[in-house]
């Protein structure tokens, strides 16, 4: 059975649906990655998976007792509220001073533990929340533009941790991210969204469709070609005859 | 020995400091000082049921208290942009309270004592009542400590992992009605506002984690309504302002502390 699984999934704010018929899953230890627009139901999606959002039609299917280690795109800390990042890491359970050790140590910011939240840098900030999330034991971990704010070698280096992660604790991750090439080099499957599943596949087959490059150009093209060490020079015939020129440039 | 009616005073007033510092946190961290505010000056419109319907006060101020408290929970939610409903709901429930009293057939309302607090007239029973919330609103608060901490942080951090932040929303509301119903004979329907926030945010500098400045305020709370109560006996001025004004000398001094402390640090 897959972790969770969305059949018919649609979603609506304030009236107007963001995403709809949406049918997706994730499997145990897959890294799958969620790219799209803005306002193209990226975020929607991962809070319905959360429970944030009920969905409007359609539904969601968790295995039972499955855990989520949620790392949210952006958490304001209000400046009256002092916490420490040892506090941080203790919500909204207790956690042993080992596993915390652990954590920390897993998403490389071992030696932050009695510093105050507000005073993080944006990477280090990003890493505690990735500690707590793994604190959870999860078996999927659901990070929303968990690179936002970071420079490029630091968000590239956010998604090596990630992978480490991955092949430390077995868990399936599911992220949201804007850095496409990026984040789609280090994923299993890559799901395209606009306001519902345009393509889905394997990082170089939704960078192929014609779909995809619709919305995003065939400008990533090449980036995503430097992770892959093989050049494409594919022709799809009917599917990207007006890109033609710029596959060929990639 | 509770025959004394100072020393039921200051039992009061630390009863009220006792729930009202740690609620405070919340109200601040969370942004919700105009919510509040709304909440406590509904606590008139809840005097002129009570009076009308010969209903105790506590429980008419309770209830319009727990209504007005849900209605703007429900209308505003988390939106920043509810900030000028809030406004609109605090000072209309505190006018519309004045005429509703003043409306009353029949008596001859003292409303002082209901806007500043009466706490040198406290009973027995009175007492039991402060006391008997405040232990219900401390209780409330210890239980859902974690979770609601969470859910300040963030709403959707805390639906991720099992919890349920529009129910922690609901406690705080229910906490915060029942503070405003004990809190009235005390420091008045225009001060509640001030036990919850002031004492707070005069802890905030003191504290490293969210447990400090919780105990912290309660010490605080306590040192301003004992201090209150003394400064308006030695010098025969309204006791729940003067509480009041105890509380905004320790922020004072604790915001001048927090100014400097970074040059202390330096010299040090």
């Amino acid at each position: 059975m897959s972790l969770i699984q969305t059949q018919g999934l649609t979603l609506s704010h304030d009236g107007q649906t963001v995403l709809r018929d949406v049918n997706f899953a994730i499997e145990a230890g897959e890294i799958v990655t969620i790219v799209g627009p803005n306002g193209s139901g990226k975020s929607s999606l991962l809070r319905a998976l959360i429970g944030a959002l009920k969905p409007t039609a359609g539904k969601i299917i968790r295995q039972p007792g499955l855990r989520i280690g949620y790392v949210p795109q952006k958490l304001q800390i209000d400046g009256t509220l002092p916490l420490t990042v040892q506090r941080f890491v203790n919500l909204p359970r207790r956690q042993k001073p080992q596993a915390i050790k652990d954590a920390l140590a897993t998403a490389g910011v071992p030696e932050l533990i009695e510093r105050q939240m507000v005073d993080l840098s944006g990477g280090q900030f990003q890493r505690v929340l990735l500690a707590r999330a793994l604190l959870e034991r999860p078996d999927l971990l659901i990070l929303d533009e968990a690179t936002q704010g970071l420079d490029q070698p630091g968000s590239a280096a956010f998604y090596r941790q990630i992978e480490a992660v991955r092949q430390d604790m077995g868990c399936a991750v599911l992220m949201v991210s804007h850095d496409l090439h990026v984040v789609m080099a280090a994923s299993d499957r890559v799901l395209c969204l606009n306001g519902h599943v345009c393509c889905e596949g394997t990082p170089e087959t939704v960078a192929d469709a014609p779909e995809y490059r619709a919305l995003f150009g065939s400008g990533t093209q090449g980036a995503l070609a430097l992770y892959r060490h093989d050049h494409d020079h594919h022709h799809h015939g009917t599917d990207c005859d007006g890109h033609h020129q710029e596959t060929e440039n990639a | 020995m509770l025959d004394d009616f100072i020393l039921r005073a200051g039992l009061a007033g630390l009863g009220v400091a006792l729930a009202a510092a740690p609620l405070g946190c919340f109200v601040i961290w969370r942004r919700m000082a105009y919510f509040g505010d709304a909440t406590s000056h509904a606590a008139l419109l809840g005097v002129a049921l009570a009076l009308a319907t010969d209903l105790p006060i506590t429980a008419g101020v309770l209830l319009v208290a727990m209504v007005m408290a849900l209605v703007i929970s429900t209308l505003s939610g988390r939106n920043v942009s509810a900030d000028a409903l809030l406004g609109v709901m605090a000072h209309s429930a505190l006018a519309l309270g004045l005429v509703a009293v003043s409306l009353l057939p029949g008596q001859r309302v003292d409303l002082s004592s209901y806007l500043f607090g009466e706490i040198l007239a406290v009973t027995r029973f009175d007492l039991g009542v402060i006391w008997g919330g405040a232990i219900a609103v401390a209780v409330l608060l210890a239980w859902r400590w974690s979770a609601l901490l969470t859910a300040t942080l963030n709403p959707d951090l805390a639906q991720a992992s099992g919890g349920n932040p529009r129910r922690e929303q609901l406690i705080l509301t229910v906490a915060l009605a029942i503070m405003v119903a004990v809190a009235i004979k005390v420091v008045g329907a225009l001060l509640i506002a001030a036990m919850l926030i002031i004492p707070a945010a005069t802890a905030r500098p003191f504290a490293r984690t969210p447990e400090a400045m919780a105990i912290w305020a309660v010490v605080l709370g306590a040192i301003a309504a004992v201090g209150g109560l003394m400064a308006s006996l030695n010098f025969d001025t309204p006791t729940g302002p003067s509480i009041v004004s105890i509380a905004a000398a320790l922020f004072a001094l604790s915001s001048a502390f927090s100014a400097v402390r970074p040059a202390l640090r330096r010299r040090g």
